[in-house]
């Protein structure tokens, strides 16, 4: 049975006078991908910083509700970096750290305490193998990270990631830097994934959506229109306004 | 006849900045020529290394032994580097991550006071605070290498804060928000991330602190004591070629004058030295 991994209730945000979220109430299945569609500004990539509160970066930036993950309310007791372990996440813009791609992978274990070289060495080939880079990388792994294409980049991100083994990984547009063929691999790489993570993915693609995601949530000025399976969403939209932006009469 | 003279009108334009460039250019290339052709007739005469390696200054008996000032200038720059770096760097990380907003602009528009303040106004400073603490406190006459490592480490400060703060602050954000992402602290995305990404220009901004260390001069006589012998402790005088070329310019002749030219020509190459590794990071930082 399904089993809701994060539960969104009564959601608002603020950025100062700006009312970027509007009552959001939505849960979050384990192990299924989430895609959030909709225009610019709708507010898709500010539910997803709420989930790990990167959020708390932007000054002037308020939310009320109740965010839970496993149960456990992330805005109250939760230690923000031990959140930040569970709920992992890939940017938009690939970024990884100027140092070797062995380092960018180890730095997240580093920072959790782990210092012997054999359990790194271990959890560096396994997060490129989770990742599907572990042929590409694995020659290069004292090389700088700079030096990699957008695509390997963002592919090291993801693998940085699963390295502190989150529960959840938030992907905010992780294709939209990058060309077609590497957006194809990022695809096939985020479907392997879900068998180990709850993934929940922000896209401007609505093919992409359609092709990669098990439900998909379709925002529209900081308000949830719609939410339901992704086959569901695409052809039988029960909101006219899910409608009009999935056949593209605006956004 | 329009299109004629806006010919003639971006003629003279490029003529006019072509002509600022040149000033520039000339005036470096006229103070090479005459550093350099005056000081190498000093070495001629004197001979290289009686004049670099020579340990005795006495221009009375016509010896002309520049190592001690060499020894000099670097060890007040090396004392007031190692003072002035840590404190100027730890004071950008302050600036950029963890100083308040409103007390940013004053924090650090005093910070860049410093470095408008004149040389001289350091020096009586030295002269009036830290010569008598250190004499009243440890076994110095006071005027020493320590007074004069202090007071540049503290004439250095705003080179280093401002260099390093604003290439803290180039640093790309992904960078810090990636490591917070991955459920690191503050500190740790700070130190562990963020500063080594500025670390080449952090390293310039004390690079161009050691310029202008070395460089300085007014401040420097006046705390330094100025006896031209290597010193033994930090707690001993030291004269800096700097100090050397000032003191005694004045009333040299002849030889004497031209040992002063040379000892300025040695202080050039140092400067160089220093320019040259200056952009070799700056390079290495850039590709």
């Amino acid at each position: 049975m399904a089993n809701n991994k994060i539960t969104i209730k009564d959601t608002e945000l603020y950025y100062s006078d700006f009312h970027a979220l509007k009552n959001i109430n939505m849960d979050i299945v384990e192990n299924e991908i989430t895609a959030f569609i909709g225009p610019s500004g709708c507010g898709k990539s500010t539910l997803l910083k709420s989930l790990n509160r990167m959020n708390d970066l932007v000054e002037g930036c308020k939310i009320t509700g109740d965010i839970r993950l496993d149960g456990e309310d992330i805005y109250g007791d939760m230690d923000i970096n031990m959140l930040r372990k569970r709920v992992g996440m890939v940017f938009q813009r690939p970024n990884p750290f100027p140092m070797s791609v062995y380092d960018n992978i180890a730095y997240g274990p580093r920072t959790h305490g782990i210092k012997s070289r054999i359990a790194l060495d271990e959890i560096v080939e396994n997060s490129l193998r989770g990742a599907a880079a572990w042929d590409d990388f694995k020659d290069r792994l004292k090389q700088s990270a700079l030096g990699l294409s957008g695509g390997q980049q963002q592919r090291l991100c993801i693998a940085r990631a699963i390295a502190v083994e989150p529960e959840v990984l938030l992907m905010d547009e992780p294709t939209s830097a990058l060309d077609p063929i590497s957006t194809g691999k990022i695809e096939e790489l985020v479907q392997e994934l879900k068998d180990k993570y709850t993934v929940v993915i922000v896209t401007h693609n609505m093919q992409q959506a359609a092709r990669i995601s098990d439900v998909t949530a379709f925002f529209l000025l900081g308000e949830l229109i719609e939410k339901g399976k992704t086959d569901q969403i695409f052809s039988v939209p029960q909101d006219k306004r899910t409608e009009d932006y999935i056949t593209g009469r605006f956004g | 006849m329009s299109k004629y003279n806006k010919k003639i009108r971006e003629g003279i334009v490029s003529v006019a900045f072509l002509i600022s460039a040149l000033v520039s250019v000339a005036a470096v290339i006229l103070i090479s020529i005459f550093i350099f052709a005056n000081g190498f007739s000093a070495i001629g005469k004197i001979g290289f290394v009686d004049f670099i390696f020579g340990q005795t200054w006495k221009p009375a008996n016509n010896q002309f032994g520049i190592f001690p000032m060499i020894i000099g200038s670097i060890y007040v720059t090396l004392g007031a580097v190692l003072i002035g770096a840590p404190i100027g760097v730890m004071t950008a990380i302050y600036l950029a991550e963890y100083c308040p907003k409103k007390f940013y602009s004053v924090f650090s528009g005093l910070v860049n006071l410093m470095a408008g303040i004149p040389s001289v106004l350091y020096g009586f400073f030295g002269l009036v605070v830290l010569v008598p603490l250190i004499r009243n406190n440890l076994d110095s006459q006071g005027m020493s290498l320590l007074a004069a490592s202090v007071l540049l480490g503290i004439m250095i400060l705003p080179t280093i804060v401002a260099i390093s703060q604003a290439s803290l602050k180039a640093v790309d954000p992904g960078y810090y928000e990636g490591s917070l992402a991955l459920g690191a602290t503050h500190e740790r995305s700070i130190f562990a991330v963020k500063l080594r990404a500025a670390r080449s220009g952090i390293f310039s901004a004390v690079i161009l602190g050691v310029g202008r260390a070395i460089g300085e001069t007014m401040a420097v006589i006046m705390v330094a004591g100025n006896q031209a012998i290597i010193p033994k402790s930090v707690l001993d005088g030291v004269r800096t070629m700097t100090g050397n070329i000032v003191i005694e310019m004045g009333y040299a002749t002849d030889l004497h004058r031209q040992a002063l030219l040379a000892t300025a020509a040695v202080l050039f190459v140092f400067i160089l030295i220093v320019n040259l590794t200056f952009s070799l990071v700056l390079r290495r930082s850039l590709n």
